[in-house]
């Protein structure tokens, strides 16, 4: 198969999904038994609140016109109007969106790149030294943080490099200093997960022939492991990479909150109390999209890189 | 000797039963053993933030609550709901899968397609978009809410089990014999199942408790007494009120770490026996 129909076959089957996204997103609004606008609007708001609520989400209408107005919010790239209740906000969803999408964006590059940063050095060292105190030390920290939960760690890293030794700005600052901690705690997860994968990856492709071969040439042993060894064992690891990249934008829910940062989760956490479900339905559709076109990148790559892929 | 030993779990796998032992004992029992009461009669502002001491040996919170006496009632509403996730989606997604695998064609592709869609969601993402629709979500809204994907991994994997299991002799031994398709599912693959069921359960356990801690933390877990999650968000705000209050924060952080851990290893072990090649991957 030539690249352009395998591009062209996987963005297909990519809007598919974002479509069956869509509906299902559309959908969790009915998926507790009993009245939407009972669970939603909760018990202590006035009728008027309630009605006002249920005319803003379309309730009122039948579930196939509440559909195609869900569809038609999405398709025109508006994703609706906000439901907030009191003082009007004109803004539509999509755009309240825009306005803080960078923040999170940039966490997650930022995040991505320490954890790459170092995961690979990590991991192959682990791989090379098999065996030794060196990898039990590696696996053990790694599959620590692996289990650990963020709620605990992006506390405790702020109490520790904020409150006492104060080398990093606090909750609530924007900038590029003020990156550095966020970042952190949105990594290590990943790093500990990408960490264990380059191990296990690299003691695999260590055992191959062709490391022997350039082992035999007299290659020094730095190019044998990064240019023969690491560059076949990276395949898998970049499959987690993008595997893993929505979880980063979903972990920066919880660390958008330690951290008290603009972006997707805060206005997330914001559309839930302020009861304005067209946000939540509209940035959790946002996240997913990005999620599964981030995917597409990550099969492009890779099939780019492995030809085989294509063929399959 | 490699095949005998493969026969045995791995003394990491025996840790993490270890692990996952305590946090069911502690479940069943936390709220007995537990020195104080907890509820909002406990309430006592007299008392808050003490340090740890004979009386409280993890100190009280903001509002003078026994901390040991939240994490083990903690404890109990963790093994609750991750018990009853694991028991719904084990069965739905072993059931589907099982399905999937058996019949193939278009029952199978429609519930591919499906799952493709739910994978599609990152995360604790679609969990928090199903409790937000409530404004005061309760255990059953949250129970729905992680049941709704989690059923995901075990389809998965008994739709690739039962595809390889087909194929099998026994199998098609029975089909000659006239045996129904339910017979030869409930018969000769449902208890083919079990092990590779396991593993997912083990690593499904642990995922639970992180996504189930992760929602209480943002506000939208269930409206129960305490849940580690709460007490980790409680901890995060007065973080700042001095040197001591980090056993707060590290406490209910490191009761999570442990089971997942614990859940982890378990997990690794039973496949490692299961399926030896499997070997050190992951």
């Amino acid at each position: 198969m030539s690249l352009g129909s395998f591009l062209l076959r996987r963005l297909g089957s990519g809007a598919l999904t974002i479509l069956g996204v869509s509906v299902l997103v559309f959908a969790f609004l009915h998926i507790v038994p009993g009245d939407p606008i009972d669970h939603l609007a909760g018990d202590n708001v006035s009728e008027a609140q309630r009605k006002q609520l249920e005319e803003c989400l379309g309730l009122d209408r039948s579930l196939p016109m509440q559909f195609v107005r869900f569809l038609g919010n999405v398709v025109d790239g508006t994703l609706g109007h906000q439901c907030k209740s009191g003082a009007g906000d004109k803004r539509t969803v999509a755009s309240r969106i825009v306005e803080v999408f960078p923040h999170t964006l940039w966490l997650a590059i930022a995040g991505m790149l320490i954890a790459i940063l170092l995961a690979l050095p990590l991991g192959v060292l682990a791989a090379v030294k098999r065996g030794t105190w060196i990898d039990t030390l590696a696996t053990t920290a790694s599959l620590s943080m692996v289990a650990m939960p963020q709620m605990m760690f992006a506390p405790l890293l702020l109490f520790w490099l904020f409150v006492t030794l104060g080398w990093f700005p606090g909750p609530g600052e924007v900038g590029p200093a003020a990156l550095v901690l966020p970042a952190l705690a949105v990594g290590t997860h990943l790093m500990a997960m990408l960490a264990r994968m380059t191990r296990s990856s690299m003691v695999e492709v260590l055992g191959e022939d062709y490391v022997r071969t350039a082992r035999a040439k007299g290659l020094p042993e730095g190019r044998v492991l990064f240019v023969h060894a690491l560059r076949n064992a990276l395949l898998p690891v970049i499959t987690v990479i993008g595997l893993q990249f929505g979880s980063m934008l979903s972990g920066a829910i919880v660390i958008e909150k330690v951290f008290a940062r603009p972006g997707l989760g805060n206005t997330l956490l914001d559309a839930i109390s302020e009861r304005n479900y067209p946000l939540v339905q509209g940035t959790v559709l946002v996240i997913a999209a990005i999620y599964v076109f981030v995917n597409i990148l990550v099969d492009l790559a890779y099939g780019f890189a492995d030809p085989r892929i294509r063929r399959a | 000797m490699k095949r005998t030993t493969s026969r045995k779990l791995s003394p990491s796998a025996w840790i993490g039963m270890g692990m996952l032992g305590t946090f069911v004992f502690l479940g069943l029992f936390g709220p007995l053993l537990a020195p104080y009461d907890v509820s909002s009669h406990a309430i006592d502002l007299a008392h808050k933030f003490e340090r740890p001491s004979a009386a409280h040996w993890l100190g009280t919170d903001s509002n003078g609550r026994d901390a040991l006496s939240q994490l083990l009632y903690g404890a109990r509403s963790a093994l609750t709901l991750s018990g009853i996730v694991v028991a719904i989606t084990s069965v739905i997604g072993l059931g589907l899968g099982t399905i999937a695998g058996w019949y193939r064609g278009w029952v199978d592709e429609i519930l591919m397609r499906f799952v493709d869609i739910l994978l599609a969601f990152p995360g604790i993402l679609m969990n928090i978009a199903i409790v937000a629709t409530v404004a005061n979500p309760g255990v059953g809204v949250v129970i729905l809410a992680l049941s709704a994907n989690g059923w995901v991994g075990y389809a998965r994997v008994a739709r690739g089990q039962v595809l390889a299991l087909r194929e099998r002799d026994y199998v098609t031994a029975a089909v000659a014999l006239g045996a129904s398709g339910r017979r030869v599912m409930f018969k000769h693959l449902i208890p083919n199942l079990m092990g590779p069921a396991l593993v997912q359960m083990s690593f499904g356990l642990g995922g639970i408790i992180l996504i189930e801690a992760a929602l209480s933390f943002l506000g939208l877990g269930p409206q129960v007494d305490y849940t580690w999650g709460a007490m980790l968000d409680q901890a995060r705000t007065f973080l700042w009120k001095g040197e001591w209050v980090r056993i707060y924060a590290l406490v209910p952080g490191l009761a999570i770490m442990w089971v997942v851990l614990g859940a982890n290893l378990l997990g690794d072990g039973l496949r490692d026996r299961l399926d030896p090649r499997q070997r050190g991957k992951g």
